[in-house]
């Protein structure tokens, strides 16, 4: 046995970035999260708090200006920000989800453009695949780009289009050729201030209140035509590569999630007192916190597995991505409803945050793909 | 000429953990979670500030610990300092407030400065004395407990704020400096600090290096002594005054009876 052994832990340097974000995001997002909620607006100071500390993109490649982490390390931030805060945590998460796609399959030019500007927090990018006539079926989808000279021209909806409004920047999937059906969407960058473009009203959540999700309208939208990424006919397929990726971030914040319910239960059962002693020292109180323990440890170990293959670009990543998205907001669902029943009526309140968290956790079921899809990707692509 | 200031670090117990002694009285540092002292962090962001407003500085920070104190050097270096020095000898360990300023102060001649800042106090030992050592050690000017600070033309400059007044203090380079906890909030880790910090050089020296010999610090070395340690006792639940139409009479007397009134 030996202490050099270095597989199944993260580095040194993870572990210093995961302390980092921690004190900040107790210190500068925690004090907010409530009222966030509870007001369903956006967090400005987790916003500001985050790109005053280049937190808010770090996926971005240092060619670019951006921070350069990599797929662990964006995991970890995205993680350690959820644990304090559902809404502010798809900060990170969106900025990544939207510019991927251009990362993924931009040219140089739009690389050079957009990841930079969203690196120098000049702008969130926002991710527009899903329409009110389809949402697993993204591939039904009925928003028009149709060419003129030297532009496109996109007409459309778009649904639940998380930080829509907020967002500078969109990417947008939108039908070029719909005899081809999925072969024939391509993506596009929409800049919020393309004239055309406007928002729905906010959506009445159940959770994740802080983070607006709204329709965005596309109204003869004129772009130029080198605002597409990649070519003509290959948007679907990024679209998807984008998820195989961006799925490890969503389990990233279902394990933050759970991981701030876990430990907020925990200080719990040691304070609370019945029958003249802690109930953390009733066994049937330590079986469930035991059980919640060891599924977000087992969901945290796949999320990482899968990290490391979004990295590497692995073969098995769509599995990967899928299983630990899967699993980590399934377990993130089993262990805030545990960690309000910890707490019993008092976890029932808002007095106290499990019943936030419970409420946050379970849209890590649904968005990026609903548990059941998901199921269909893993059994597609069984290792 | 580039600005060098020495940034004076420690690496103490986690006050939010368990903190507690060694069996030789010293302060248990192998046993427990350590960090960066929270008040030191004000040391290095005013450093970097300074550094940052000069165009041309190095920073260097210092500390004298056991193997675990390069943690706090590499969050040092990870806040963007370019430099460490590590003083790590075994003699070292138990020495008091003197012994450690006279080991910091060969150190700090051997590494050379125009600015030593030192936090306002560790958050273990809390003595606060230090800076005043170390510049009495090495005979230049001491200008501690400033919430403002800033270098000019090779003059330190800086705000004190006392209870009574204000004061606006300065000196000559080379000095001491002590800044407090109201100097400006300790920037956090960025992803590229702390992947930088991994390649900033970290320099070891142990007391030889140092030319100091082992009899002078340490245990054996220290003027102080820690005879004997008890933990404070667990709160009890105090005493509870009813009032019965007698309340007053009855807290006054308390009061008087602890020599209070």
């Amino acid at each position: 046995m030996s202490n050099s052994f270095d597989l199944f832990r993260t580095t040194e340097e993870h572990d210093m970035l995961r302390d980092a974000v921690r004190s900040l995001a107790e210190a500068k997002i925690a004090p907010f999260a409530a009222e966030v909620d509870e007001q369903g607006r956006f967090p400005s100071e987790a916003l500001e708090a985050l790109q005053g500390n280049d937190l808010h993109a770090v996926h971005v490649p240092e060619e670019y200006g951006g921070a350069g982490a990599d797929a662990l390390a964006t995991v970890i931030v995205i993680e350690e920000v959820a644990r304090v805060c559902a809404s502010s945590s798809l900060i990170p998460a969106v900025n990544k989800l939207g510019s991927l796609p251009v990362q993924l399959s931009g040219s140089e030019e739009l690389k050079a453009k957009y990841l930079g500007a969203l690196a120098r927090g000049e702008g969130m990018f926002s991710y527009c695949l899903s329409e009110p006539e389809a949402g697993s079926d993204a591939a039904g989808m009925k928003t028009r780009a149709v060419r003129d000279g030297d532009f496109w021209v996109l007409n459309g909806v778009k649904r639940w289009i998380t930080n829509a409004g907020v967002s500078e920047f969109y990417t947008v999937m939108a039908v070029t050729d719909p005899e081809k059906r999925s072969r024939g969407i391509s993506a596009f960058v929409v800049e919020k201030g393309d004239e055309g473009v406007s928002f729905g009203a906010p959506e009445k959540k159940l959770g994740i209140k802080g983070s607006p999700t709204r329709e965005v309208y596309f109204d003869n939208v004129r772009i130029p035509a080198d605002r597409m990424i990649g070519a003509e006919g290959t948007g679907f397929a990024t679209a998807m590569k984008t998820l195989d990726h961006t799925r490890v971030t969503i389990a990233a914040q279902a394990i933050g999630i759970a991981q701030g319910a876990l430990d907020y239960a925990k200080g719990y059962v040691q304070e609370r007192k019945q029958f003249g002693k802690a109930i953390a020292e009733f066994q049937g109180v330590q079986f469930m916190l035991a059980d919640m323990a060891m599924k977000l440890e087992a969901a945290r170990q796949l999320t990482y597995a899968a990290a490391a293959k979004s990295q590497r670009t692995d073969g098995d990543l769509t599995f990967f991505g899928a299983a630990a998205k899967c699993f980590a907001s399934d377990v993130a669902m089993e262990i805030t409803t545990d960690a309000v029943q910890l707490l019993g009526g008092y976890g029932y309140t808002r007095d106290y945050p499990v019943e936030r968290m419970m409420r946050d956790a379970k849209i890590t079921q649904i968005y990026e793909g609903t548990n059941q899809v998901q199921r269909i990707v893993m059994a597609r692509n069984l290792p | 000429m580039t600005l060098k200031i020495v940034v004076c670090v420690k690496y103490v117990p986690d006050a939010t953990g368990d903190r507690r002694f060694a069996d030789d009285t010293t302060t248990d540092r192998e046993g427990v979670d350590g960090l960066l002292s929270e008040l030191d962090e004000y040391g290095v962001e005013q450093a970097l500030r300074i550094a940052e407003a000069s165009g041309d500085a190095e920073v260097t920070v210092l500390t004298v610990g056991p193997d675990d104190a390069k943690d706090a050097l590499r969050k040092a270096l990870s806040m963007g300092a370019d430099k460490a020095v590590h003083v790590n000898d075994e003699d070292i360990h138990g020495s008091d407030v003197i012994g450690t300023s006279a080991v910091l102060a060969k150190a700090l001649e051997n590494t050379g400065f125009d600015l030593v800042v030192c936090g306002m106090a560790s958050t273990d030992g809390t003595m606060g004395v230090l800076p005043a050592l170390l510049a009495e050690r090495l005979g230049v000017p001491q200008v501690t407990l400033l919430s403002e600070v800033s270098v000019e033309g090779g003059v330190v400059k800086g705000r004190r704020d006392g209870d009574a007044a204000t004061e606006q203090v300065e000196a000559a380079l080379p000095a001491v400096v002590s800044v407090t906890d109201q100097s400006g909030e300790a920037r956090y880790p960025s992803f590229k600090g702390i992947m930088a910090a991994k390649k900033k050089p970290v320099a070891e020296l142990d007391l030889d290096d140092l030319g100091i010999d082992a009899d002078e610090v340490g245990l054996a070395g220290s003027w102080t002594k820690v005879a004997d340690i008890t933990a404070r006792p667990a709160r009890t639940a105090g005493t509870v005054v009813k009032d019965e139409g007698e309340g007053g009479k009855q807290l006054a007397a308390y009061l008087a009876e602890q020599k209070f009134i």
